[in-house]
């Protein structure tokens, strides 16, 4: 029987971070977050498993923390929320240099600056363009439910070091604040010392024991040599648009409007599509679940069948832009979200859609048409 | 008795370490940064704890210490790497591990790093190299350079009242709770070498007994960036950084001297 039980988002990714044999988390408390680490500590999981919990002094210490855990080989991960991960970045980006593996969770609350507590997606761009300096990606995984808070911690870990690359999963505090019936998956066991130095040890830094020494260090000042190391690293992403993307539809068959959302904009989306459905609007749902990659060959396919597309997001408009690349102007893409911790309603994005593509949209269309074929 | 008799095995009474590489050392001539690199790698040499050694480099002159060290290292952002360190002892505590840092990296831009593992009292070695300025990046100020020194961003001298004072971070880690030992010593004579040498054995000691921390300033010169020859930097440093940064113990088995 599967274990079932009633958990905040937050709390359901920290029992996962037990569940999948992590070694550590370092992390440092912010609003909507501070459950996870509150929920490590109080679980005892040194008792449990072995694991290693740590409140650093700042978010800046708690990822360079991970930095120095993965490393040496250990899984490790860290959560903060979106003030938090912008200090982290600078480590997050050392992480991608050095091609280490590890979890970063952000559970993403309402910018800039310190901004507001209430949920939000305005930290798309961070997660997904980058952020910290450099030519680098993260593989951005977004939970849609507490339950895929839970699943995508082990997923994560299975990326981050089949591609030693960071992964991030980038949830919000909708996501991780609601309570939801989670079924937890099986404990795994640690590593032991010895079969992490069997498994990594060709390039862990666990002690020069029987082999040459290992260095860890995204530095290197020969520049046709970092060159060869970005290229590197491009490969890598190039291998998850290629092999790790994930993603789902709803009622796409014989959609003529698409919505596309991410996270809990999705969940929102999926309600304004069903009561569109009612009113007799063939609207289907595209979920990215991962952000990057992203469904770029998918969308572009149903822009053949469809005439207009709604990007739901609760920002500005930020994953439009990849909406947008991704539909090749094949139909008119437009925007719809509320921001600064406003959660839209099913109603808001049906009447949106209704206003900026369905009303609008064929004009467009055709002329897009028009312009395509002269 | 001619110089190429005295050149054999027998004589011979300082020796590169075994466990450094054969890569030229990026350091100016007259820097104490080899001298300090070659000392630890004895100590770990001689302790028999190669295997079992994760040394951490920073950012500054040292980032390359991974390049001298011919043991497993990683290599910190800037100021970050007694955080580095603590993962690194909290998931192995078996393993000895060390930070390699200068003043800039230590005591500026990773105080709060700094402070934060001292008073956790992390199971770690600290060896702090402060030569008072900024080496790597062309001779800025540090947070240890000297009342009136001449740096490239303090051309008029150190003021005081404008740029702060400078900062004796060894004494402030020294009245935390997790540090074990805490010494200050040099490396610009052979007799003040072989202290150093004594206090990193006793550090490593510390660690194998799961002390904490240990925590070696290493008072060394900068003679590229403080515009000597060598031997005047050595003098100068005697002179100038000595009084304000006194050599010896300050905190030996948990208690203050």
């Amino acid at each position: 029987m599967p274990e079932l039980k009633l958990m905040k988002g937050n709390e359901a990714l920290a029992e996962a971070i037990i569940r999948a044999g992590a070694d550590a988390y370092f992390g440092y408390p912010i609003t909507p977050q501070s459950e996870i680490i509150e929920y490590l500590m109080t679980e005892r999981p040194e008792e449990r498993t072995g694991m290693v919990v740590l409140q650093a002094e700042s978010e800046v210490a708690a990822i360079n923390m991970v930095y120095g855990a993965a490393s040496t080989g250990k899984k490790v991960i860290t959560s903060s929320s979106s003030p938090g991960i912008s200090l982290k970045l600078e480590g997050v980006s050392y992480l991608a240099g050095a091609e280490l593996p590890a979890v970063i969770v952000n559970v993403v609350r309402g910018g800039p600056g310190l901004g507001t507590i209430q949920p939000s997606q305005a930290d798309y761009y961070q997660a997904v363009k980058g952020g910290g300096h450099g030519d680098y990606k993260l593989y951005v995984l977004a939970p849609s439910s507490a339950q895929e808070m839970s699943d995508f911690v082990q997923d994560a870990f299975e990326i981050a070091f089949k591609y030693r690359n960071p992964v991030m999963i980038l949830s919000d505090g909708l996501i991780g604040q609601m309570m939801e019936k989670v079924e937890l998956r099986e404990q795994l066991p640690r590593l032991t010392n010895q079969e992490l130095i069997k498994r990594y040890g060709d390039w862990a830094t666990t002690g020069k024991k029987g082999r040459e020494r290992n260095i860890v260090t995204s530095l290197d000042l020969l520049s046709e040599r970092m060159e060869a190391r970005v290229r590197r690293l491009m490969k890598k992403y190039e291998r998850m648009e290629n092999e790790d993307l994930r993603y789902e539809t709803f009622n796409c068959d014989d959609a003529e409007y698409l919505l596309v959302a991410y996270g809990s904009s999705a969940r929102i989306a999926q309600k304004a599509m069903q009561l569109g459905r009612e009113k007799g609007l063939k609207i289907g749902l595209l979920r990215p679940i991962t952000l990057f990659p992203f469904p770029k060959k998918q969308i572009n396919a149903l822009a053949d069948q469809i005439s207009g597309i709604l990007s739901v997001e609760l920002n500005t408009g930020q994953m439009i832009d990849d909406v947008r690349l991704a539909a090749e102007h094949k139909v008119p893409v437009e925007h719809f979200g509320r921001t600064g911790g406003v959660i839209h309603t099913p109603e808001e994005i049906l009447e949106a859609l209704e206003q900026k593509i369905i009303k609008n949209g064929s004009i467009r269309y055709n002329k897009t048409r028009e312009s395509s074929i002269l | 008795m001619e110089v190429l008799d005295i050149i054999k095995p027998e004589n011979q009474v300082f020796c590169k370490s075994k466990l450094m590489t054969d890569n030229t050392l990026s350091y100016c001539p007259g820097c104490g940064h080899g001298t300090a690199h070659n000392l630890a790698m004895e100590v770990i040499d001689e302790l028999g704890i190669v295997e079992d050694t994760i040394g951490v480099a920073p950012v500054g002159c040292s980032v390359f210490a991974y390049e001298f060290m011919n043991i497993d290292m990683t290599q910190a952002a800037h100021g970050r790497a007694p955080a580095v360190a603590t993962a690194i002892s909290r998931t192995w505590p078996e393993k000895y591990v060390f930070t390699y840092q200068g003043d800039g990296d230590l005591a500026a831009i990773g105080t709060a790093e700094t402070i934060h593992a001292c008073n956790r009292g992390e199971n770690i070695v600290i060896i702090f190299v402060n030569n008072g300025i900024y080496g790597m990046t062309g001779g800025q100020m540090a947070p240890t350079t000297l009342p009136g020194m001449k740096t490239s961003t303090s051309p008029y001298g150190r003021e005081i009242e404008s740029m702060g004072s400078p900062l004796k971070i060894t004494e402030l880690v020294a009245n935390l709770p997790g540090t074990y030992y805490v010494t200050r010593q040099s490396v610009h004579t052979h007799k003040h070498a072989r202290k150093t040498k004594k206090a990193i054995k006793t550090a490593f000691e510390n660690t194998r007994l799961k002390k904490g921390v240990s925590f070696i300033e290493i008072v060394s010169n900068c003679n590229s960036g403080w515009k000597m020859n060598p031997n005047e930097s050595n003098k100068w440093m005697e002179e100038h950084m000595f009084p304000y940064y006194p050599l010896g113990d300050i905190k030996v088995k948990g208690e203050l001297k």
